[in-house]
Parts: C-alpha cells; structure tokens; sequence
C-alpha cells in the first residue's frame, strides 16, 4: 500500500494552538509522525532580562494563561531564594490554594477538551459549566479569572478574608460531587471507555525512557510528581495521595486527571480550614546578590523548571524556562505509531499540550560540542556529587 | 435603498455569522476566555455565532495574541482563504498592540501590523462579557454595512 503523507495543523479544526505534525499513513493507520514547534516563539526569556525582577514576574506569568500560577510561582520561588527571604507561612498557604485552584481549572478545561476532541459535546459543555465555579473562586480571590498576579517576590499581594474563604469552601465542595459525577461517567460511559481504552498506549519503560512528565507518565505507572519528591511551599505538611494508574492509554490519563481533581479538592479544603496566621509578604531588595537558582513546580501539566542567574544588577541575567509540555511532546510520535488517524487528535490532546509553554528558544550544538548522552550525564552527575560527599552510584535508576 | 436581495443577505449575514478562532502567538489565556464565551454560562450561539474550523466557512477571523514571525505567512494565508466580506476581531492586549510582549524579538507585533482589523477588544485577557459586547457591536455594524 503506498504512504500517504498528511499534514495537521498550524491551523487545524482539531488543534486549538499553533503545532505541526507529518503523520505517514498507511490506510487509515499511522506509520510515522513528526512533529514541528515554534510557532508561538515570542522570545519572553530574553525580554525577561530587559525588565526587572518584579516587571519580569508578571512577563513570566504571561508565558501560559493556562498554568500561569505555575509559572509566576517558580520564578518568583527563584528570586526568594536568591534574597535568602524567609516567606511567610501565610503566603505559601495563599499560593497553594490558587496553585489547586488552578490545576482544578485546567484539568476540567482538559476534560472538555478531550471529551470534545472524541465528539462527546455534552461533556464539553457540563465540564467548562462547572469550571466557572473555579473561575468564580479565583476571581473571588485575586480580582482576576485569568492571570492572578497573586505573586510578588516575598509572599503575595492580597489577603484572603474569612467570607472569602467561606466562599471558595462552598464552591469546592459543590465542585467535589460534580467531580465524582464526571469519575462515574468517565469510567462507566461506554462510548468514553471506547473511544480512550487501547488508544495512545505508552508502556512504563518508553515512559521513563521518553521522559514523560505529569499526568502522561503517572498514567503510565511512574509515580512522578514534585509535590512528593521534592515537596514545596507547604506541600510537605499536607495529606494528599499521588494518583498513578497502570492503563498506559488515553483512559488512564483520564482516570488520572479525574481523580487528581478530587485531590486537589481535598487539599483546597485542608488549607482553607487551616489558615495560618502572620503577614503575607516580606521585603526583598531591588537588586538580587549573585547567583543561581533552579526551582521545580507541580504545573498541571507535569514538572515545571525554572531556571534564573543573578548577576547583582536590576534585572535578571537569565531566566529560563523547561515547560512539561516539552518533555511530553517526545513521547507523542511514539504513542501516534500504529494508531488509526482519527485518534490523532485525542492522542495530542491527551497530553494536555500547552504550545504557548513549549516554544521557547533551543540552541542545538552539533555533536561532540559539550552534548551529552544520559549515561554520561549520569557519570558526571555521579562524579560531581562524589566531590561534595554524596555517593549516587548505587541509586536504582528505574 | 437596497435591493431585496441584499437586505435578506445583510439580515442573515448579521444572524450567523461564523468565527475561525486562531492563535497568532498568544499565551492560551485569551483562547480560553474565547473557548469560555461558547460555553454555558456566556453562550454566545444565542448570537447565531459558531465557532467553525476552516476559513472557508468562516466570515470573522478571530486573532488572539500578538503575530509571531513565525506566523506571519500562516495567518495571511488563511485570512486569504476566508471568503468575502470578513473581519477581523483582535482579541487582547496582544492582539491589539502587542501588549505584554510589545517590542519581543520573535513577534511582529499587533495583528493590525498584517491584517485589517474592523474591532479591537483590550484586556489581558478580556472577559468572555468583553468578548461578546465587542462582537455584538460588530454586528451592529455589518448591520450598517461598513467594515
Ligand atoms: S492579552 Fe494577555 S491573556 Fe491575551 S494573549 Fe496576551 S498576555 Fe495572554
């Protein structure tokens, strides 16, 4: 049977952001796929080092509307720990509650999306129905229903008021039976189950292999999620079960997402009834001390890293930004091998791609040019380890 | 005065029209608030707008964040695509004037740099309750027949 080449998308009624793919047919099945980003490069890391610390907060939350909590988050997490500041209880405790806030809007916007993209509108419509609720609470509030601006480098700018958080508590249980609703339908619905089981399978060892973050990989069985490895703000102190299934498909990250809303609800409710008191921000000064920081954040979407380098001025030297969409996409060519060309679009869209995150600039050095393979990175972060006195070499590597 | 046939045409122009939502560079945060504006609670179908996937359906090009380079060639490509008459609804700061990102290295700028823009709606990004006031003052004035 000949090959036939298909292009999708920039502009595609199944993709709702700039991405192009070459999917290689054989009939109906797919045989190859490549992928091809950048569409949406701005160049916001670099107009980061015009802008300084706090212009560039709000620069950076505009990266993603989606996760832009995420992202705002990491960064200002970076320019804390470069001032050596000490944030208050308070404000960690804020940060999290919009941090839920927003994952609870972005996988309901997920749900809709995909229940669009396998033709199932109704759901569509009931889960972006309920997300309003979501967008009440976070308006409530921070005043915004997209980008919060609650960050400032020190803590946050608003304060939650008691009736406030009796409000987001209405709203979070409301939520909470419409969820377990959506988990029914979810698992039960046969025209779901039909459309998502088998399709876009990803097995652990490819998962672990491709690097696959976030939802994509603990649907895939890997227990991943930087709340847990590396607990940040107060994450630590909370009582929250990290979901993993072992369906490795479409279903799976169904399954997964569904059950993190109902998480996340209870982690909204234990904060909300446990409000540490103090202030809600301290002072840092203009002007950072030399230095780098990395910081890790559980985006929606999977592990966000940021990247920032001080170099004592007003402005930051360099920020740079690893968005979980980008570690996702590598195991998207593999999951559209051998799948049938009208689930292409579910298949993408199961992995909650978030082009706007993803586009950022890359440098490719040709080969012998300081790149390197996993096992030599491996060594030499054994070796560099070994200097400061920690032994690595017997850490089990999946 | 219009012919007949031109009032029944303007008349039904103005009860459906049919958007092509595309991102130009955006940060997601003005697709969502447009993708909100279909749902429920706003429901702008009430308007007779749809949001349709090809260009050749569409009679208004919906462009959210500012016009990458990247883009450029793409987005001229389905606004040429569309059939006459179209408009263009730049929706958000971006949109508008580049916003946020005025003055970034991979953007072009606005979407008035490339196309011409019959309704701006600012905001970062703006309510879905922005979004409809702004289409249904376009549709007032297809209704009067000028772009
Ligand atoms: S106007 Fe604001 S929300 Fe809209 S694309 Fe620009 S930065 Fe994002």
């Amino acid at each position: 049977m000949p090959k036939i080449t298909v292009p999708l998308g920039p502009q595609h009624p199944a993709l709702k952001e700039p991405g192009s793919f070459l999917l290689c047919l054989e009939g109906e099945q797919i045989v190859d796929a490549t992928l091809r980003l950048g569409y949406n490069h701005r160049g916001v890391e670099k107009a980061a080092e015009s802008r300084n610390y706090i212009q560039a907060m709000y620069l950076i939350e505009r990266v993603c509307g989606i996760c832009s909590h995420a992202h705002a988050t990491a960064y200002v997490m970076n320019v804390e720990e470069l001032a050596g500041a000490d944030v208050p209880k308070r404000a960690k405790a804020i940060r999290v509650i919009i941090g839920e806030l927003e994952r609870l809007h972005s996988h309901l916007l997920w749900l809709g999306v995909a229940a669009h993209e396998i033709g199932f509108d109704t759901l569509f419509m009931y889960s972006w129905r309920d997300r309003e609720m979501v967008m009440d609470a976070l308006e409530t509030i921070s005043g915004n229903r997209v980008h919060y601006s609650m960050n400032t480098p020190g803590g946050v700018r608003r304060d939650i008021t008691a009736e406030q958080v009796k409000t987001v508590l209405a709203k979070v249980e409301a939520l909470e039976r419409r969820i377990k609703y959506y988990i029914d339908l979810a698992t039960q619905e046969p025209t779901v189950i039909a459309r998502t089981k088998g399709v876009g399978v990803l097995p652990k060892d490819e998962a672990v292999k491709r690097c696959a973050a976030g939802p994509l990989a603990r649907a895939s069985g890997v227990a991943r999620d930087v709340r847990k490895d590396d607990p940040y703000l107060l994450y630590g102190e909370l009582d929250f079960k990290l979901i993993t299934s072992d369906a490795c498909d479409v279903f799976g990250r169904l399954y997964v997402r569904a059950f993190e809303m109902l998480e996340s609800c209870k982690i909204l409710k234990q904060v909300l009834n446990w409000l540490p008191e103090g202030a809600i921000s301290v002072k840092i000064p203009v002007k950072l001390p030399p230095g780098q920081a990395v910081n890790r954040y559980e985006a929606p979407r999977g592990e966000d890293v940021h990247y920032l380098k001080s170099d004592g001025g007003l402005n930051p030297a360099r920020v740079k930004v690893r968005a979980p969409t980008l570690a996702n996409f590598t195991s998207v060519d593999y999951m559209l091998k051998g799948d049938q060309l009208a689930d292409a679009a579910i298949i993408i869209a199961a992995i909650d791609p978030c082009f706007s995150c993803t586009d950022r600039a890359t440098i490719v050095t040709p080969a012998g040019t300081g790149i390197m393979s996993w096992r030599d990175m491996r060594s030499h972060g054994i070796e560099f380890y070994k200097k400061k006195g920690i032994d690595f070499s017997k850490v089990k590597v999946f | 005065m219009k012919s007949i046939r031109e009032q029944v045409v303007a008349w039904a122009r103005k009860k459906s029209p049919w958007l092509l939502h595309y991102n130009s560079g955006s940060c997601n945060g003005c697709d969502i608030e447009t993708v909100a504006a279909l749902t429920p609670r706003f429901d702008v179908e009430r308007f007779g707008i749809m949001l349709h996937g090809t260009p050749r359906h569409a009679d208004v090009l919906v462009v959210t964040g500012a016009v990458s380079r990247q883009q450029e060639k793409r987005l001229l490509r389905i606004y040429n695509q569309i059939a006459e008459p179209k408009f263009v609804v730049a929706v958000g700061a971006c949109a508008c004037s580049g916003g946020v990102v005025h003055g970034c290295y991979g953007l072009l700028g606005g979407a008035d740099k490339l196309l011409p823009v019959s309704a701006y709606i600012p905001g970062c990004p703006p309510r879905p309750e922005a979004l409809i006031d702004g289409i249904v003052k376009l549709l007032t004035r297809i209704e009067g027949g000028n772009k």
